[in-house]
């Protein structure tokens, strides 16, 4: 059986898909770049990723250029079709910009760009994207951004991961990650794919990747 | 051709970082009577065509402005 395909999509200013390429092939799906301007995703692509970076420099707000890109018309029907949709870092903000996830990610409260190991606390142990962990239990993944603090309702999302201990850029109520209420829709500041290698220090990044096989 | 101006600004009640920074070098620079600073934009559009302000409207609405968190007004300049 040949692995699972698993859009990789690109626009002007992505800089992370090559991270994110690896940690698709790193629990075992086959990644494929995919073109902001396409109409379609790629044949028999299963799943989508969102990758971080810049996309189109971050003018006018983060996400909200390549949000009205034609890529994101085919992401919203395989959405709509309950297939899952992995957003990280800009690709959260993408979401969040198209509508597919609820709420707006704005600047820090510090208005400084923050890099960072984090340790992220499973809120709801119900969706696909933790490996099962229990609530409460905490993953270790880094963060790297400028605009990383989501405002909106939650109730209108699912809350899959928040910062522990101190909140590092006014997110509401620490959130890291949402899902929408369906749960296909993934998103979330910190850098799942940079945890994918022990030599990175945590492997704890790889159940968000394994849940875009599953 | 006809330029219209739109301002967004960040919503009275929802925090702006950025203004708050403003304010707070203005006042260490010695601008004592500095009140509330909110930092916003302005956008120039050059719209053809029937209702440039409907338009502008419409392109605030699809795009300009996030109304999460931003308001905006629409100034036909002939």
């Amino acid at each position: 059986m040949s692995a699972t395909r698993v859009a990789v999509l690109r626009f002007p200013g992505t800089l992370d898909h090559e991270s994110a390429a690896k940690a698709v092939q790193a629990v075992g799906g086959d990644p494929v770049f995919t073109h902001h301007m396409d109409t379609e995703l790629p044949d028999g692509a299963t799943a989508v990723v969102i990758p971080g970076g810049f996309s189109y420099g971050d003018h006018l707000r983060p996400g909200a250029l390549a949000s009205r890109t034609p890529i994101l018309g085919a992401v919203k029907r395989h959405a709509a079709d309950g297939g899952r949709v992995l957003g990280i870092c800009n690709g959260f903000q993408i979401l969040c910009e198209s509508g597919l996830l609820p709420g707006v990610l704005r600047p820090n409260a510090s208005l400084q760009f923050i890099c960072r190991q984090a340790d992220l606390e499973v809120a709801d142990p119900g969706t696909p994207w933790t490996g099962g962990r229990l609530a409460g239990e905490v993953m270790s993944v880094p963060f790297k951004h400028h605009d990383g603090a989501w405002f909106g309702d939650p109730g209108e999302s699912r809350v899959v991961l928040r910062y522990k201990g101190e909140n590092p850029n006014g997110s509401i109520d620490k959130i890291a990650g949402i899902t929408n209420l369906a749960g296909n829709v993934m998103g979330l500041m910190p850098h799942p794919e940079e945890a994918c290698d022990p030599l990175l220090g945590s492997v704890d990044g790889r159940a968000l990747f394994a849940a875009l096989l599953a | 051709m006809t330029l219209v101006i739109v301002t967004v600004m960040p919503k009275k009640g929802v925090l702006d970082p950025q203004g708050q920074a403003v304010q707070g070098a203005l006042s260490h620079m010695g601008f004592a009577d500095i009140g509330d600073v909110r930092v916003g934009k302005r956008i120039e559009l050059e719209i053809n065509g029937h209702d440039p302000a409907a338009q502008a409207d419409k392109m605030c609405q699809d795009l300009l402005a996030n109304q999460l968190i931003e308001d905006y007004s629409v100034e036909v300049q002939g």
